[in-house]
């Protein structure tokens, strides 16, 4: 299904986006979707979403081709004073990021097998990844740039909350392999204005958190160097993902406090793939997560609805 | 590893003479031998680029300093100096006996495991300087009956061409019989399309195999010839479960401290369990077990036949069975089972005197020889709906006679002991530690073996995506696979020993049914092979 999906979306010509639709392009569902959404009138402990999202638009980018855009920060204050609350909880496996804890190995199969493939690494190695740079934008607590060191590359991992890269760094510490690490408080737009560029850039469970997602890519895009890799992870905006994530996951099962998720912010899959390609940036691969109620684990799948992760390449130069 | 370095660098442990000498000489060199030849390990295994915090696992001190640090509310982040002894150790094997050494031997023939830094912690010689073995020699009495899924995993590691160039019987055949004469059975391994059931080997082959494996392997092993005397975990109870600052997070991710009765510690990610039944790890780190004892001892030797034996054979009697099976050339070995009474009788009677009460057990003492087959045996049970296989139709044989006892008697007293949990964060157990059973089916190591090999794979798909080995959420997935399979086989053997422990009077003829109704339902028959010899599917019966 994803493969047929990705197909689908290749045949789709950019062109059809025209720069006044950008903007609603993020907002509107039913672009691609045409579902019906539920009114949340009659559930009121339910979260104020799937109606259009309250929170003020960011300014509009339509600053003429030439003159040099002030670079809007990708940063949503509110968004990021959430993960500040909850900061301390980063590597309790049963606290609010249980989640990531459980999707981990799932996600970093997906991760493995796609560098290893791209960049010609032996996958039958406990460090396939050494001798590649990699950025963990957004790295929260470090569940992700952790085990990316472990396997040998090269991390960074950048996060805008303070709190956040204070635990990754106590925690990376503990282990010698984790402890090279180089964590830092910034954003993805301060790296690139610094000039930094990485073999493989990876952002998971961030662009929905994000103010502007297509500056967001953008600024992905300029981290990586050509011929280098993005992977990108997160919620799609479809029911099915407004029901797993925001009421399963923050009402129900009270896994996440209430309101962490916006859903009016998520990307579906052919948005992502959309975005990303104005920035040059070809996705080549996209899998969904499933999660088996049962056994609570985790599976790699071509169900895309609900969690999806997509791997893509910038085209190498010359 | 440690001891192909100990071997090739010529440095061996303390020689036998030095046991006379004081305990601290004796500790002093203990510790000496260890730190050579780990600096020889480091030189050639370690860059040392990593920096890593000093004293974190060299002494208590460590903990007294996180505790002060973590009151003042700041971890200095700059104390970070090169320190090569402080390196934490990846996993930590507590008991090198033969499931500790399989899970050593596995991690080290895998391509994701085998760079991992291992310790092994065992007060055993033969660890450091492995036993020759010679063809000759008679057989220990202490034998496993290992199943075709063992000899896979031996295979698959490599160890299994060590097993071969020493004394090993396999045996395609068993024959189960009652003493009151009314039923047998018959196992044969075509009934399951397999050239074997098993493979019956010394324990110390089967030990010695998996130490030379390793060997052969330029792994990096370190052995610590000393026991474990105690075991700090973080967080320890200082730390509250609800305290989520963050100098409270690093105590929750903390490593595990070991430290042995030598004086020596060391610092590991991953604690693994695997020192038998009295486990000190379990108990140092809280699980608890579920388990009884019967009041019942086996007793074990080797014996001797005039002829080799090439059939497993068991036959139970008003106080428990006895299993006498070949363990190559005309020896065979002997698990006797019976009351505390009458095991410390028959281990002193004089030899002449237990060969004739073994040639009685094993012929027609207590009660006849059962019949042959019923001509009408097929149809009696045909209700149930099963096929003839062919043994079948294979009639009574009386074993081997035993002429002469080859070895010391020993009578070990019989229970069942399942660990309520196998893991926790940076521990887990395996073999013995997490569950012993009664030496009856010859299971225990196998369910052991399985529990190291199982570990070691998902060890290795921890390591595959990066994720820290000693995670719970990893090692619950051990858990999750063994726990199962283990209390399944406990099961089955408990029901084994309830039927066959008690004597009915005259429902023993039931028992015997059950015997013919094993014999001729084959699908039935085929469930119990498959599980008696490894493969994971309970049988609905006995
Ligand atoms: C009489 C008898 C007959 C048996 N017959 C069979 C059979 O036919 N087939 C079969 O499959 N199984 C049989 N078993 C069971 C089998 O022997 C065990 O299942 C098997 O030995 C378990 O292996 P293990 O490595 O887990 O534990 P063990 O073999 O008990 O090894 C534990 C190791 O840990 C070490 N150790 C203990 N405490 C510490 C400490 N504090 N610090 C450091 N090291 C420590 C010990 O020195 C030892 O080397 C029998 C058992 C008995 C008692
Ligand atoms: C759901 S967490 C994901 C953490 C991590 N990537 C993972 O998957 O384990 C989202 C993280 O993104 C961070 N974040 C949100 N917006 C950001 C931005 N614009 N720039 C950098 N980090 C951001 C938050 O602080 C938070 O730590």
């Amino acid at each position: 299904m994803a493969a047929k999906l990705l197909s689908r979306l290749r045949q789709l010509d950019t062109r059809l986006i025209s720069p006044q639709h950008q903007r609603p392009f993020f907002r509107n569902a039913r672009l691609f979707s045409g579902q019906q959404i539920p009114s949340s009138d009659s559930h009121p402990s339910l979260p104020p979403t799937p109606t259009p999202t309250p929170t003020p638009l960011p300014p509009p980018t339509a600053g003429s081709a030439g003159e040099k855009r002030q670079r809007t920060s990708s940063l949503k204050d509110h968004e990021l004073a959430k993960f500040a609350a909850i900061s301390d909880t980063w590597w309790d496996s049963e606290g609010p990021f249980k989640p990531l804890h459980a999707m981990n190995p799932t996600r970093l199969a997906f991760i493995r097998s796609t560098l290893c493939r791209h960049f010609s690494k032996d996958p039958n190695v406990p460090k396939p990844f050494e001798g590649l740079e990699i950025v963990d934008v957004g790295c929260g607590g470090g569940i992700l740039s952790e085990p990316l060191a472990r396997l040998g590359a090269t991390v960074t991992g950048v996060d805008a909350v303070e709190k956040n890269i204070k635990i990754a760094h106590l925690h990376a510490d503990l282990d010698p392999t984790t402890s090279t690490i180089d964590y830092v408080c910034t954003t993805a737009e301060k790296l690139v204005e610094e000039g930094r560029q990485f073999d493989a850039v990876m952002s998971l469970e961030v662009i929905e958190h994000v103010a502007d997602p297509a500056e967001f890519c953008k600024s992905l895009a300029a981290l990586t160097r050509p011929g280098g890799a993005v992977v990108i992870s997160t919620i799609n905006r479809s029911i099915r993902a407004y029901a797993a994530a925001i009421v399963a996951a923050e009402y129900i099962l009270h896994w996440l406090p209430r309101g962490t998720h916006q859903w009016s912010s998520f990307l579906t899959p052919e948005e992502l793939v959309m975005i990303l390609k104005r920035s040059s940036i070809d996705v080549e691969e996209m899998a969904g997560f499933v999660l088996n109620p049962l056994t609570g684990k985790w599976l790699l799948s071509d169900d895309v609805s609900v969690n999806f992760i997509a791997f893509a390449t910038k085209k190498a130069e010359g | 590893m440690y001891v192909g370095g100990l071997e090739k660098n010529r440095l061996p442990l303390p020689p036998p003479e030095l046991a006379s000498l004081s305990p601290s000489l004796l500790r002093a060199a203990a510790r000496m031998n260890r730190l050579v030849v780990r600096r020889t390990l480091y030189s050639n295994h370690h860059p040392l680029k990593c920096s890593w915090k000093r004293g974190f696992c060299s002494g208590g001190e460590a903990a007294a300093a996180a505790a002060s640090s973590a009151s003042s509310g700041q971890l200095n982040l700059e104390d970070r100096t090169f320190a090569g002894d402080d390196q934490p150790y990846d996993l930590a094997i507590v008991g090198g006996g033969m499931v500790g050494m399989a899970l050593a031997c596995s991690l080290a023939t895998k391509p994701l495991t085998k760079h991992l830094k291992v310790a092994i912690i065992d007060s055993n010689p033969t660890l450091a300087n492995k036993l020759s073995i010679k063809r000759e020699d008679p057989p220990d009495p202490r034998v496993s009956t290992v199943t075709p899924a063992t000899i896979s995993y031996f295979q698959d590691a490599g160890a299994w061409q060590y097993v071969q160039q020493h004394r090993h019987a396999f045996f395609d055949k068993m024959q189960v019989w009652d003493y009151t004469g009314l039923g047998y059975t018959t196992y044969d391994a075509r009934d399951v399309n397999k050239d074997v059931l098993g493979c019956v080997v010394e324990n110390r082959v089967l030990h010695s195999s998996l130490l030379s494996r390793i060997e052969d392997t330029d792994v990096q092993k370190t052995i610590y010839p000393s026991r474990l005397a105690s075991m700090i975990r973080y967080p320890s109870s200082s730390v509250k479960a609800d305290d989520n600052t963050w100098e409270a997070s690093y105590m929750k991710a903390g490593l595990v401290k070991l430290e042995m009765s030598d004086g020596s510690s060391l610092c590991t990610k991953l604690v693994v369990g695997a020192d038998g039944a009295k486990s000190q790890v379990r108990n140092l780190a809280g699980f608890k077990t579920t388990g009884w004892n019967y009041s019942q001892n086996a007793i074990i030797c080797t014996v001797e036949h005039s002829v080799a034996n090439h059939t497993a054979w068991q036959r139970f009697l008003p106080d428990g069975p006895i299993a006498l099976l070949p363990i190559g050339d005309n020896f065979s070995n002997i698990v006797w089972t019976m009351s505390p009474k009458q095991a410390s009788d028959l281990t002193v009677m004089n030899e002449d005197e237990f060969v004739k009460a073994v040639n009685q057990a094993m012929d027609n003492g207590y009660g006849p020889h059962p019949k042959s087959n019923f001509s009408n045996g097929s149809n009696k049970f045909s209700f149930l709906g099963g096929n003839l296989t062919m043994s079948t139709n294979e009639s009574f044989e009386v074993p081997p006679k035993v002429v002469k006892l080859a070895s010391k008697r020993a009578a070990f007293p019989l229970s069942l002991m399942h660990a309520n949990d196998y893991v926790a964060k940076r521990i887990v157990l395996i073999g013995d530690a997490a569950h012993a059973v009664h030496p009856l089916a010859g299971q225990g190591v196998n369910l052991g073996f399985g529990d190291a090999f199982t570990l070691s794979r998902i060890i290795g798909e921890g390591v595959a995506v990066g994720t820290d080995i000693g995670e719970v959420s990893l090692l619950r997935k051990y858990e999750a696979e063994r726990k199962p399979a283990n209390i399944a086989m406990m099961a089955v053997l408990d029901g084994f020993q309830k039927i066959y422990s008690v004597d009915f009077g005259p429902l023993n003829v039931l028992r015997a049914a059950a015997f013919h109704a094993a014999n001729y339902i084959s699908p039935l028959k085929r469930g119990i092979i498959s599980y008696a010899s490894g493969e994971q599917r309970l049988p609905i019966f006995p």
